[in-house]
């Protein structure tokens, strides 16, 4: 598999396009880190106006959404590219709609609590944040890796999700006794669950770049392969 | 709202004069009964590159030879309308063809080298405008032959036969010819279709530098390099001017059917 590289292209013009494609995902993720962020905080300060400001500041994320498509599609009707360029293209737009589905995770989350609807347990805001830490590093890990284009990074951030998805089972056990037992603000509680489940699904978001990342670099479509094969790549990277 | 990819289109259908190279005002043009161009209108803007596309005979090699009077050497060529260039309609009586012709430059399809050196070649509009001295040709030569990036490849061999060079490097070198002349325009029609894929590419980044020094106006058969070099393309049908639109536009999404049918292989 030959080595990736962007800008060695005769078109100075091109390299300089891919280059600024690329660029332009790392400024979204950099929105994106700061939009968890925000609600991290917010979330342990009970601060609803910085609440409010993640959920205005995910139309910034979708506006970028839709520039970087409409840049993809740009490329691939006047640049016509091939191999990796091609892989770098479609990664980008695909990297792009997970980003902006993490942005909708997020602002679900800071929705909840500018509406001041974080729940009374200290221990599951603590959980949560928990979680929430967990999945912030691995939001970074995988931009990091995007950035880098380093299989073996995303492989390592890929094998997160599951460390994730088990923090996740226990806090879902965890609110489902508080929902029983405070079953007259049921609604309110609700809320909660999906917050809980948002987390989970951003490090599932992250999961998916960091698939695309290892198909970008190896050429390789890891999706829907079971773990054990995942640990070979792993290894033979190393 | 953050910007994230940076984009200048300008308005061809409200073009100010200063950014204007070429204005074509209801430009007809018939050889003997045979109407090649009609009516066409279109202002082509200055310090950018612009492509004819269109298929075989739809008019636009003949519409990029009007821009120097090419035509004029054809037997029974008639035509109507203008051609502005700087406010000055060169289809005037007046108008000094010659010094049109070093104002605009043009490159044909194949290569035609003199028989004669590179130094030779590349000096040769210069020494015809009486151009004596050898600190001044000397000067031109060299910045014409990096401005056509083939000086590095040449430097050392400048008096030998030009016919000695490669197909691109002759290309190149007929390129260095026409900017030796510091052209307002330079037409190039079908530059590369004689060369191969990898040379093409080096004249398609060749035009893209050129293009900060004077108008590039391209002709090729090639949909993709089209797409590739220009800033502008302008899609030509049976002598008629479909569309004219900055490149992104009229290659993701076309105003008329008939471009979209073309540049997506349904025409015909």
């Amino acid at each position: 598999m030959p080595k990736f590289k962007l800008n060695t292209h005769i078109s100075a013009r091109f390299n300089i396009e891919l280059e600024n494609l690329r660029n332009s995902v790392l400024t979204m993720g950099g929105a994106i880190e700061q939009q968890l962020s925000d609600t991290l905080i917010a979330m342990r300060d009970n601060n609803r106006g910085l609440a409010e400001k993640v959920v205005f500041n995910d139309l910034n994320v979708n506006s970028m959404e839709m520039q970087i498509d409409e840049e993809c599609l740009r490329i691939i009707a006047k640049r016509h590219p091939a191999a990796s360029d091609l892989r770098m293209v479609l990664t980008v737009a695909k990297t792009t709609t997970d980003i902006e589905r993490i942005g909708d995770e997020i602002e679900r989350i800071a929705r909840m609590i500018a509406k001041g609807k974080l729940p009374d347990s200290a221990d599951i805001i603590k959980n949560m944040l928990s979680i929430g830490n967990h999945v912030m590093e691995m939001l970074r890990g995988t931009l990091n890796a995007f950035a880098r284009l380093d299989s073996q990074a995303a492989l390592l951030m890929y094998r997160e999700d599951e460390k994730i998805d088990a923090e996740y089972k226990n806090l879902l056990s965890d609110t489902v006794a508080e929902m029983q037992r405070n079953s007259e603000k049921l609604e309110d509680w609700l809320e909660v669950l999906w917050a809980v489940r948002a987390l989970e699904r951003v490090g599932d978001r992250c999961k998916n770049i960091c698939e695309y990342v290892f198909y970008l670099t190896q050429g390789k479509d890891m999706r829907h392969s079971p773990m054990e094969s995942l640990q070979e790549k792993l290894e033979d990277l190393r | 709202m953050v910007k994230l990819f940076e984009r200048n289109v300008l308005d061809l259908h409200n073009l100010p004069a200063e950014k204007t190279a070429i204005e074509v005002r209801d430009f007809s043009l018939q050889f003997g009964n045979k109407p090649v161009l009609k009516d066409i209108s279109m202002a082509i803007p200055k310090h950018q590159v612009t492509a004819l596309i269109g298929q075989s005979g739809c008019g636009k090699s003949t519409l990029i030879s009007c821009f120097n009077r090419m035509n004029d050497l054809v037997a029974d060529c008639q035509y109507q309308g203008e051609v502005l260039i700087d406010g000055r309609n060169i289809y005037d009586q007046r108008e000094n063809v010659a010094l049109l012709r070093t104002r605009v430059g043009m490159v044909f399809q194949r290569p035609n080298p003199f028989p004669m050196s590179v130094y030779d070649n590349v000096s040769y509009g210069l020494r015809l405008q009486q151009e004596k001295s050898r600190r001044v040709l000397d000067n031109t030569v060299e910045q014409a032959l990096k401005d056509a990036a083939l000086w590095d490849e040449v430097k050392d061999r400048l008096f030998d036969s030009a016919l000695t060079l490669s197909g691109g490097q002759q290309q190149r070198m007929v390129i260095a010819r026409a900017l030796a002349l510091k052209p307002e325009i330079l037409l190039l029609d079908e530059p590369t279709s004689a060369l191969d894929p990898l040379t093409t590419l080096y004249i398609e980044e060749l035009i893209n530098k050129i293009k900060h020094q004077c108008t590039v106006i391209i002709v090729t058969h090639n949909m993709q390099q089209a797409a590739r070099v220009s800033d502008y393309t302008a899609f030509m049908h049976q002598g008629k001017l479909i569309e004219f639109a900055d490149t992104d536009t009229l290659f993701t999404l076309p105003q008329k059917k008939s471009t979209e049918d073309y540049i997506t292989g349904r025409y015909g």
